[in-house]
């Protein structure tokens, strides 16, 4: 093979030095081989660059070496769809040898290579939230530090009733599994606090304009949306010409309000309320590392897709380092991932529960004009937020999974 | 169809050389890029049967490919054998090819596009919508492949063998429909439907039988991708995938054997390989297929055959004398 493979390493010196001498490097230690799924081409592409820029800071912070193992990145672009998903899982297992996988992105992508990297065992560090690859049907090879779909919602469920004191709202979010599933979340323990969910809205996910479905939300105090993408952009302007801005509170689930959006709101977002696993002014020491390497880097405001993979590189620095730079045997290194308790992270601390999934902070935000800019204030901490929220989790299992009519909305108008 | 040695053993070579890949290719991921190529092939030379030689451009294969999967792929996860579920999707889906063909071939050209198009989009409407069943978004999961006389297809090259073989099948059927008198009715009436219709054929019926037997090949292919991915979920049935199966025809030659199975080629070896060294790889997969619209209109294969003639041809020319040259020409 003459044509030297895409890393992200290639600003460092390691391509220059392999490609000269690369029978050296390659006797002197056997690096540690990341394979990161991400999308580069098609709708997904945005959060997918966003993955990418995460994962590149952490390495260039620990200058490619974490817990004294060399590192190398294969970036694999699925094209946002679970047939290339799948594919590539195979590439970067099968051709490239890598030890572990980050990614993918989505959630469909996620259900395509479970049952692979299940067969293959090895480990895998998810952003994409598909809930069920940590629920009813656990793949004992993944774990997911940045949050289920509805671990988030619950907990704006929780605030939009105890807190903001909503009684009756509106949702609307796309109409596909991460939709379904955080409107799910949001509605059982909405309605289990007292308020009631009296409209569900499911515009398909490339809705060129929202007014028809804004038209419809009716006489409500609130509505929760879950948009993602750019969504959030393009329903928020519309909400706002409406007139309804300031007239009807919004909440929203963790893409809603994502802060690497936030250079791209004007006005119409201010005052909307999200419940998201990452905030970017969190005061942590590596949070400010990260917050600072990104502004210098790319120029923007990091948001929860690249804190995520900043964050499942910090996974993998710790399992190394818990291993003592041994990771040969999947077994062990699975259960060092799953057995990680970390405290230093953009997220704060946090530790997995038994299905792999994580249990951490999640935070209130307010957007808020600030100096001319605008940032989302961080009103309220929950701490230790698991995905089965307060819920037994063998009881909550048994339940089917969120979906489009799961949990039945009964006070529907 | 004139038989040139020199082709049938190039066709040849290629094939031992498909035929013994998993002896030399020692890397399992080009094995798995290697079957990806011929079941999409599948699906292109199905496709071709209408576009090529029917004259019928269809949008709705992607429709028909998924259901075939899904039919495969929802009867095994609810505890059917594979024994049951296969020959239940290939009937399923030839029973849903009839209802596309007698709804479709109520017209010609744009408007018969413009059905398939709906049609394909309300199967994948529905695997979307109709979540009880489909489990829409989320997709079906397959648990295992089959294991015909107790080979075990979840080995790569195995399963490579399996596809090659019904490959091999698929395109023995093509060459025996093109040569059939069937064959000749179909190309037929595509170029001269009212002639034919004039000479007593029943035109609707030869495009109805070219209609069913694309869908027969389409529902092999559905079932061979979800037995490779194990795993179908409604993105496979959007337009997205008829229009890729569509330029896999065009791009390598519609009305050709070689043609779709070129095409389906270029396209796999672009998303899956060039992928992971060029960023921007559907910018050269769109540079190419304009370079290939450009020079070659008729497709990639024919189009190099073109190319070929004319530069052995001109070698010829240069050696022979005037009078034997327009000799020559006449003979050929």
């Amino acid at each position: 093979m003459t044509v030297e493979r895409r890393t992200i390493l290639k600003a460092g010196l390691a391509t220059a030095a392999s490609v000269a001498m690369p029978t050296v490097l390659r006797a002197q230690a056997a690096p540690f081989r990341i394979g990161l799924l991400t999308v580069k081409t098609g709708p997904l592409a945005q959060g997918g660059i966003q993955m990418e820029q995460g994962l590149a800071t952490f390495l260039k912070e620990k200058n490619n070496i974490l817990a004294g193992r060399k590192v190398e990145v294969i970036v694999a672009d699925t094209g946002g769809n679970p047939a290339g998903a799948r594919t590539k899982a195979q590439e970067v297992v099968e051709r490239d040898k890598v030890n572990i996988i980050l990614g993918p992105l989505a959630a469909f992508e996620l259900l395509a290579l479970t049952d692979y990297v299940r067969q293959q065992q090895i480990p895998l560090i998810s952003l994409a939230a598909a809930e069920d690859v940590t629920q009813r049907s656990t793949n004992p090879w993944v774990i997911r530090p940045s949050a289920t779909s509805g671990q988030c919602s619950h907990v704006m469920g929780d605030y939009a009733a105890k807190e903001m004191k909503l009684k009756r709202v509106a949702t609307i979010c796309e109409d596909f599994a991460f939709g379904h599933e955080q409107v799910g979340a949001f509605l059982r323990v909405f309605e289990e606090n007292g308020g009631k969910v009296v409209k569900k809205l499911w515009p398909p996910l490339n809705a060129p304009d929202f007014t028809p479905f804004i038209a419809q939300i009716g006489n409500v105090d609130g509505v929760f949306m879950g948009f993602a993408g750019s969504n959030p952009l393009k329903f928020l302007r519309a909400y706002a010409d409406l007139g309804l801005k300031g007239q009807i509170p919004v909440t929203g689930g963790w893409t809603a309000l994502d802060d690497a959006l936030l250079k791209s709101f004007g006005d119409e977002a201010v005052g909307a309320m999200s419940a998201t696993f990452y905030t970017s002014d969190h005061n942590t020491e590596s949070n400010k590392r990260f917050v600072a390497a990104m502004a210098k880097d790319y120029d923007v405001i990091p948001g929860a897709y690249s804190a995520g993979m900043y964050i499942a590189g910090q996974c993998v620095e710790a399992a190394i380092a818990k291993l003592d730079g041994k990771t040969d045997d999947k077994q062990a290194l699975m259960a060092a991932l799953k057995g990680l308790s970390l405290t230093d992270t953009p997220r704060g601390a946090f530790s997995f529960d038994q299905n792999g999934n994580v249990v951490g902070d999640v935070f209130i935000r307010r957007c808020e004009r600030q100096g001319g800019k605008l940032v989302n204030k961080t009103i309220k901490t929950y701490e230790k937020v698991s995905q089965f929220w307060t819920y037994d989790p063998a009881e909550f299992v048994k339940q089917p999974v969120y979906s489009r009519d799961y949990p039945p909305a009964k006070n529907l108008q | 169809m004139t038989s040139n040695p020199g082709r049938t053993g190039f066709v040849l070579l290629l094939l031992a050389i498909l035929a013994t890949l998993p002896l030399w290719m020692t890397s399992l991921y080009y094995v798995n890029i290697a079957s990806q190529i011929l079941f999409w092939a599948v699906f292109a030379l199905g496709l071709n049967v209408l576009v090529g030689y029917g004259g019928l451009v269809s949008l709705g294969h992607a429709g028909l490919f998924g259901f075939s999967g899904y039919v495969a792929a929802l009867l095994m996860v609810n505890g059917y054998s594979h024994a049951a579920a296969l020959p239940a999707a290939i009937i399923g889906t030839l029973l849903m090819t009839a209802v596309f063909a007698a709804l479709a071939l109520r017209s010609t050209g744009i408007s018969f596009l413009m059905i398939t198009l709906a049609l394909g989009q309300i199967l994948w409407g529905i695997a979307y919508r109709w979540a009880d069943v489909t489990r829409g978004d989320n997709g079906v999961n397959v648990a295992g492949r089959p294991s015909p006389f107790g080979i075990d297809l979840t080995e790569p090259r195995a399963f490579y063998v399996a596809v090659f073989i019904t490959f091999i099948l698929c395109l023995l059927s093509m060459l025996a429909l093109v040569r059939s008198p069937y064959g000749a009715s179909l190309r037929g009436t595509r170029d001269q439907p009212r002639r034919m219709r004039a000479l007593g054929f029943n035109v609707w019926m030869i495009r109805f039988i070219a209609f069913l037997f694309s869908g027969f090949w389409t529902a092999v292919a559905g079932i061979l991708f979800i037995y490779y991915n194990q795993f179908i979920s409604p993105q496979v049935m959007a337009l997205q995938t008829s229009a890729e199966a569509l330029l896999m025809v065009i791009s390598g030659g519609t009305a050709t054997l070689a043609g779709p199975v070129v095409g389906a080629a270029i396209v796999v070896i672009m998303k899956n390989v060039v992928s992971a060294y060029v960023e921007r790889w559907n910018m050269v997969l769109g540079i190419i297929f304009v370079l290939i619209i450009s020079f070659m209109p008729e497709g990639l294969v024919p189009g190099t055959a073109r190319l070929w003639r004319s530069m052995m041809g001109r070698r010829r020319a240069a050696k022979m004398p005037l009078g034997l040259k327009v000799a020559g020409e006449g003979s050929r």
